[in-house]
């Protein structure tokens, strides 16, 4: 569709189309004090060509209804994502399931901050080839049950970078990444979510040099059934800072995440092939690791509920399993003198641990076994022979130069 | 630079006739071109530009409307001369390029029943379009509203309770989120089994504008009507309306997992029997299941109906109040259903 100057041309002779000669791209620059900034903006979103940039003043814009953008290979650009920068606040809004929504590819969100929502706070669906850059999305009252569920919420993607993004207060996850392929999240701070960093019912993901800290759970890898994608794999956790992950779990209750127990630090449920290495573990009261089944009730045939080939290796690990807040864990930890060991398996499913560490097991043998026949011991699983190693992520070139 | 090509467009139109006064019938040239007229007068759809008579086409209602905060809906169909829709073998309803999907939207008490918005689904070459347009002060012609507006206005609902509300005119993304299938636009009520050519029409005229009007009969019962259908078929007349738009494997929400198309199962859990939240956040209320059998006040699919916080309302976009006769009827059948069947 193109489209030029609605608002400058003669009223009654403007419906002309124009001769296919795409105009080079353009910046269009969007300011918060303008009347009307919430349709205006909303109506540059819609009126990018690909290639073009909505540039977003600074400023406070104040913004009643969720924005959207559905045009491929549009950025959208602010003047910062800090204080004095581009803050799309939300405090007021009266509609949509999010303050930002992408359903086009190839798109780059840079540099400003989305605040408040009611619902998640930028999500992407079907949207291949994002790239969240130097965004901040945060419920400033810090964690309520009532803020929104995700806070940067890519879906159904191929390709998807996060990189540099601060997230806070999320009643879910922070960063969550659901049903997507190949996807890299890094250099981002997650911190009083209940979930930091998640990765759901994903296929190839790396996750590195993140800090999730004061989470419920710092970063969860789960596989969930009864979804359009599910089989979640290839996921590495590595050289991420995960740490003092103690803020108690605000979600509402009935999803998953709310089952995560305070005080965990990586949780993986559910998937196969994951690599755990070279993060640095701290404060975390229930685990450092956690490595479990899919225990409820489900109707899928098709789904796979148990950990299978994770490996935990390299890692450090400092204070952990002095709180912890699964079903009878404080008192499994008074029986071994306090705390539990930092990485934690329910039984079921295989894991190779090979830090220097204390695992404990449930063992559990299966996810029908229920949690309150769990026989607590110390495990070795440091024998068993690791998968081989994941390869890297590798997105492609022009994602990697859009934050060069 | 922008100026100088509009004004040139301009010119061109200008002297091909197109815009120097109401045109008499619907102009198809801009119908079918790829323009986003200012004006809805630009395509002449309506005679004297009221929006009470449409210059041409035929009226349509529907088994199971969309619900929007209670407004008055007046549809029609604008089809080119000379073609025609037709029922496809596989009971989808195909519509000629330089279709228009013509739908008023209003309440009797305002604006002493002028509608506020018309919203148009145009049927181009390239595929279907949805576009926005808010109806002046002066009630003489209605504006291009791409980016959405939010509109005050105070009605009384079928069961005399006042709502003033911030009705919302959907920005034309929104338009696309609800009518999207598989990343394109389409529309979500004409389709065979919702779908009812004006009864009042003649066989004559009806065949003007389908190839094969005898075809069109609707399977789905009339929501509201206890003498169409049981309260379980209604039910899913509703949500095959209401929700499938986006809750359908290619649609906005098909990462939830839930289905609520008329086709499909609704034993199944990604009909939303015991079927778990997900990516729900606050909109699981709490609960454990969308729907629990039996159980209406524990199944977060009825939380939602019933919500107005953006947070936690279904659908996302497009309601302000809530639908109470909808809600209404879907309580019922969930309190109807066996409980031991999950």
């Amino acid at each position: 569709m193109r489209f030029h100057g609605l608002r400058h041309a003669a009223t009654l002779c403007i419906v002309a189309a124009f001769a296919a000669n795409p105009a080079a791209a353009k910046v269009i620059s969007v300011n918060a004090t303008t009347p009307n900034a919430n349709e205006k903006l909303q109506e540059a979103l819609i009126l990018a060509q690909p290639g073009d940039t909505v540039q977003l003043g600074a400023g406070v814009w104040k913004l009643t209804d969720g924005l959207s953008l559905d045009v491929a290979n549009v950025t959208i650009r602010g003047a910062g994502a800090g204080e004095g920068g581009s803050i799309l606040d939300f405090a007021g809004q009266q509609g949509a399931g999010e303050g930002l929504l992408v359903t086009s590819d190839d798109v780059f969100l840079t540099q400003f901050a989305v605040l408040n929502t009611k619902g998640d706070g930028i999500k992407s669906k079907g949207a291949d080839r994002i790239v969240y850059h130097k965004l901040r999305v945060e419920w400033t009252a810090g964690p309520k049950e009532t803020n929104g569920a995700y806070g940067i919420y890519p879906v159904e993607s191929t390709d998807v970078l996060i990189d540099s993004v601060y997230v806070r207060g999320a009643s879910d996850a922070g960063i969550y990444v659901g049903q997507s392929k190949n996807i890299v999240v890094r250099d981002s701070i997650a911190t009083e979510n209940v979930a930091g960093i998640e990765i759901e019912n994903s296929y190839d993901a790396d996750v590195h040099d993140n800090i999730a800290t004061k989470n419920t759970g710092g970063i969860l890898v789960f596989d969930l059934p009864s979804l359009p994608m599910q089989g979640g794999h290839n996921v590495r956790v590595f050289e991420n800072i995960v740490n003092d992950n103690s803020t108690p779990n605000f979600a509402p209750k009935g999803n998953i995440v709310a089952s995560v127990p305070t005080g965990t630090g990586v949780l993986i449920m559910a998937n196969r092939n994951v690599e755990i290495f070279g993060n640095v573990f701290d404060q975390n009261g229930t685990a450092n690791v956690m490595i479990v089944g899919y225990r409820y009730e489900h109707k899928d045939p098709k789904y796979q509920p148990l950990p299978r080939a994770i490996v935990v290796r390299g890692n450090q690990h400092g204070k952990a399993g002095y709180a912890p807040k699964f079903a009878g864990g404080d008192m499994i930890a008074a029986a071994m003198g306090g705390s539990i060991p930092p990485v934690l398996w329910d039984g079921a499913g295989d894991a190779v641990v090979l830090d220097k560490v204390g695992v404990l097991s449930l063992n559990l043998p299966d996810v029908k076994t229920p949690q309150s026949e769990a026989k607590p011991s110390p495990a070795d699983l440091s024998k068993g022979t690791p998968p081989a190693a994941l390869p890297v992520i590798k997105l492609p070139d022009a994602m990697e130069a859009k934050v060069k | 630079m922008r100026r100088v090509f509009a004004a040139v467009g301009a010119a061109l139109l200008c002297a091909s006739g197109g815009a120097a006064s109401p045109p008499p019938a619907v102009d198809q040239a801009v119908v079918e071109s790829d323009a986003m007229p200012a004006k809805l007068s630009a395509f002449g759809l309506f005679r004297g530009n009221d929006p009470k008579t449409p210059s041409t086409g035929i009226g349509y209602t529907l088994r199971a409307p969309l619900f929007s905060d209670y407004t008055d809906k007046h549809r029609f169909i604008s089809i080119p001369a000379g073609k025609k829709a037709k029922v496809a073998a596989d009971g989808v309803i195909e519509f000629p390029v330089g279709t228009v999907l013509v739908k008023s939207f209003g309440w009797s008490d305002v604006n002493g029943g002028r509608p506020v918005e018309t919203r148009l689904l145009i049927r181009r070459a390239a595929g279907w379009t949805a576009l926005p347009y808010i109806w002046d002060a002066d009630g003489k012609d209605a504006t291009l509203a791409l980016g959405g507006r939010r509109v005050p206005v105070t009605f009384k609902s079928p069961d005399g309770e006042t709502h003033s509300i911030r009705y919302a005119v959907p920005n034309k993304n929104q338009c696309k989120e609800c009518h999207s299938l598989g990343g394109e636009i389409v529309p979500i009520g004409p389709k065979l089994r919702n779908f009812i050519l004006d009864p009042a029409a003649s066989e004559k005229l009806r065949s003007v504008y389908f190839e094969n009007p005898a075809a069109l009969k609707p399977t789905m019962p009339q929501w509201d009507d206890p003498k169409s259908g049981s309260v379980a078929t209604r039910a899913r007349a509703y949500l095959d309306v209401n929700c499938a738009h986006c809750h359908n494997p290619a649609g906005s929400a098909s990462n939830s997992g839930l289905f609520l198309r008329w086709t499909d199962d609704p034993a199944g859990v990604n009909y939303g029997i015991g079927k778990r939240p997900t990516a729900a956040g606050r909109g699981s209320g709490g609960m454990e299941f969308a729907i629990a059998p039996g159980d209406p006040a524990h199944s977060f699919l009825i939380y939602r109906l019933e919500s107005t916080d953006p947070g936690i309302a279904m659908p996302e976009v497009g309601r302000s109040t809530v639908h109470k006769e909808g809600a209404m009827l879907l309580r019922q059948w969930i309190a109807e259903m066996p409980k031991a069947s999950h």
